[in-house]
């Protein structure tokens, strides 16, 4: 269960979340849609530790552990993963290679044995596959010259090698063709089980076609305004923020 | 280096601190007097049983040497050196070159397997054979030269590189066994009257790699000399010389390491390659000296020339280097293409963490006709490390389609540090075409914090993104010794973040 209570936070001395109340029950998928500048990335670049992004008050808790104490990296370990809203390019940095080291990485942190580079092979050509992503793309820099959408089928892969616990989905469907799109929800619902939660933040009803969401929050201003089922991403839809969310 | 594949593993688990190769070992050492005058350049002729001819080589370089003056052009500072404070001969004291391994100090055996080097060929075949995740198929074991403070201690694998007429051993052995060889190309490529350090080192050097690949010969595995300086005090000045004959082809490792001392010590050496008709050498780098405390205090000089002539037509000459450590890195790895469509090339990672120092970079003599040359050098800076690349390309007239392409990035971590780029192009043939491109960027909060994001810690996240920008020069090195360097990089940049 993730459990956020009463959160504010602020960049650059300007407070963005003005006390954000969340509860993200274990198994459970949550949808987040709210209008540009609403601090949709905001609250997940503090979720998962960003610098520059300073906690004002309030707590966040995963399975009762206060994760706004821990490292980025330590909170990567504990399950907690973000596809990025814009992923970040690496030069040089091999695609295999990072996702072999993001792996070890976190396996080394939580006391399991390394994968060595076969294992890890097979591993990375079975995801592809099942993401319909040629394989090349292995052999390429970390999202160096990928295009918008391969980027973001790029962070899935990511996501389905690490297998969070919690993944914030960060406008993951922005850019994405309507192939691609099915594709990446098959990659996030192949993940859904008991143990597996995720926080959906997107603009559009259309995804969430495919990612059927336990509950929708509108993000307004820093803050949650309305909660309902998956009825209200299709009043959003219909009404846009100014009506349906007050 | 397979026979260094585990070097950091093996390395790190004897020591521990920020330099990995920090310890000394206890070896009993034989002395010359400090200070440096004709005397002691005759003791160190004497002590090695030299030939006239090379005694007379000596003293003149150590006359031409008292009347230089120390170079000040670099962008590197130090208090002066005291070339009367310092001892220029030291040795393990059953100098008696060892007939074979079983004579060696067993020490001396110890010290080489903790940084991963093992001396016994069976030891050696062992280690590659088990090593790693790769299959052992396919992979070539390394003969390797040891040369502790100023002596070759053992050569492997001399008796298989027999067989093909091929000639590995300590420059020492060759001037007695190879007299003539030696006598024609010693300085035939640096002059004793080169530069400063040069001439010192001609004055002086003690020993160093010597390499013969006859005509039409590819030489069956990669060729490696290492060094470890572990006395105190004396500076090491080594002096390698690489043949490789028409036609032929050899690929050349060179590694190093010193113990952790406070006070500065001196590596003057000088490295000559010959490359005649369509021959190649490839020369590799891994340099590893102890840089000196974050404080700056203690470290090695590295004040080193070394160059390649390409003589022949068609031959190629290429320099990779990954430069880590040292306090102070003052080397040029430099072609003289005078051969008609020969090569050269010049690839680098050069790092600077806290006080480091390094002005390094190549210089490209274009000469024969439609010679080509390509710069490759990644700058790091850390901490308060100053980095300068400096180049130099020439082109004669006479060098009728000459071709070079430059390109130089710096990488910056931290806002303490610096980067210099000081390129000379002196271009004298029409028909040349010169390149030059130059970036400096800084690693980027965005891409550390995709890194920690995906369970790398920050300085997991550095090394990675480091070894990215290096990867054009990584990828130019044999696959074992990339795997060193990459760890290398890695461990040479700990503490600049956070
Ligand atoms: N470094 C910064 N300094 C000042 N304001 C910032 C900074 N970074 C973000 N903001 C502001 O914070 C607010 C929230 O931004 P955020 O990226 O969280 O919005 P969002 O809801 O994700 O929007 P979108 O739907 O466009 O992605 C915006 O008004 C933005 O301009
Ligand atoms: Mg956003």
């Amino acid at each position: 269960m993730l459990k956020i209570e009463g959160l504010t936070a602020e960049i650059d001395g300007k407070t963005i979340l003005n006390g954000i109340d969340l509860e993200l029950p274990t198994g459970e998928v949550h949808a987040i849609m709210g209008p540009n500048g609403s601090g949709k990335s905001t609250l997940s670049y503090v979720l998962s530790g960003r610098e520059g992004y300073e906690v004002t008050g309030g707590s966040v808790t995963f399975n009762g552990i206060d994760i706004l104490a821990m490292e980025p990296e330590e909170r990567a370990a504990t399950g907690l993963f973000l596809a990025f809203q814009y992923p970040v390019e690496l030069p040089g940095v091999g695609n295999a290679n990072f996702l072999r080291t993001a792996l070890n990485a976190q396996r080394r942190a939580r006391g399991e044995p390394e994968v060595d580079a076969m294992q890890f092979l097979k591993l990375a050509r079975a995801k592809m596959k099942a993401l319909n992503m040629p394989e090349d793309m292995l052999k390429r820099g970390v999202n160096v010259g990928f295009s918008g959408g391969e980027k973001k089928r790029n962070d899935v892969l990511q996501m389905a090698l690490l297998e969070p616990k919690l993944a914030i989905l960060d406008e993951t469907d922005s850019g994405l063709d309507i192939d691609a799109l099915k594709i990446v929800a098959d990659g996030v619902n192949a993940l859904r089980g008991p143990a597996f939660s995720a926080l959906v933040i997107t603009h559009y009803q259309r995804l969430l076609n495919y990612i059927v969401p336990d509950r929708v929050h509108v993000l307004m201003g820093g803050r949650i305004t309305r909660s309902g089922g998956p009825e209200l991403a299709h009043e959003l839809e219909a009404q846009g923020y100014g009506q349906a969310a007050a | 280096m397979p026979a260094v594949a585990e070097t950091i593993e093996a390395v790190q688990s004897v020591t521990e601190g920020g330099y990995k190769w920090g310890f000394s070992t206890d070896i009993e050492m034989e002395f010359a007097p400090k200070g440096l005058n004709e005397d002691i350049v005759r003791f160190i002729s004497a002590k090695k049983n030299e030939p006239a001819w090379l005694l007379e080589w000596r003293l003149k370089a150590f006359a031409i040497w008292q009347k230089m003056e120390t170079p000040v052009w670099a962008a590197v500072q130090h208090p002066p050196i005291d070339f009367q404070d310092a001892f220029y001969y030291a040795a393990p004291t059953n100098a008696q070159k060892p007939k074979s391994l079983d004579e060696v100090d067993p020490e001396l055996l110890k010290t080489y397997a903790k940084l991963g080097i093992p001396l016994k060929e069976q030891a050696i075949l062992a280690g590659v054979e088990g090593a790693g995740d790769t299959p052992a198929e396919g992979r070539m074991p390394i003969a390797v030269d040891a040369v502790f403070d100023s002596v070759s201690v053992a050569t492997t694998f001399k008796d298989r590189l027999e067989k093909d007429g091929i000639i590995f051993c300590s420059i020492s052995e060759a001037v007695h066994k190879h007299p003539e060889l030696v006598r024609e190309y010693l300085g035939s490529v640096v002059p004793q009257a080169d530069n400063f350090y040069a001439a010192l080192n001609s004055a002086v050097f003690t020993d160093g790699s010597f390499v013969y690949i006859p005509k039409g010969v590819r030489c069956p595995m990669e060729l490696s000399t290492y060094f470890r300086i572990n006395a105190k005090g004396p500076g090491l000045f080594e002096r390698t010389l690489i043949l490789a004959d028409a036609g032929s082809h050899v690929s050349y490792l060179e590694g190093c390491t010193a113990p952790q001392r406070d006070e500065n010590q001196l590596h003057a050496a000088v490295v000559e390659l010959v490359a005649l008709d369509d021959a190649t050498i490839k020369y590799s780098t891994v340099q590893n000296w102890y840089p000196g405390d974050a404080e700056g205090k203690g470290g090695i000089y590295n004040f080193v020339t070394k160059r390649g002539a390409c003589r022949g037509a068609r031959s190629k000459i290429s320099w990779t280097q990954v430069e880590t450590g040292s306090a102070i890195t003052w080397k040029y790895p430099s072609c003289i293409l005078l051969g008609d469509d020969s090569v050269g090339e010049f690839y680098s990672v050069a790092i600077t963490n806290n006080r480091q120092q390094a002005d390094t970079g190549t210089k490209m003599f274009h000469i024969g006709r439609n010679t080509k040359s390509t710069i490759v050098s990644k700058g790091i800076s850390a901490g308060r490390g100053q980095n300068t690349y400096r180049g130099l390309v020439r082109i004669s007239p006479k060098a009728v389609g000459a071709r070079n392409f430059t390109q130089c990035d710096s990488l910056l971590i931290g806002d303490q540090c610096g980067a210099h780029t000081v390129p000379y192009i002196e271009n004298r043939c029409m028909s040349a075409k010169v390149e030059h491109e130059a970036t400096t960027s800084r690693i980027a909060e965005d891409q550390l914090f995709y890194c920690r994001q995906r369970g790398l810690t920050e300085e997991e996240a550095v090394g990675l993104i480091v070894n990215g920008f290096c990867r054009e020069v990584l990828k130019e090195l044999p696959m074992e010794f990339a795997v060193e360097a990459q760890k290398l990089l890695a461990i040479s940049l700990e503490g600049s973040v956070g």
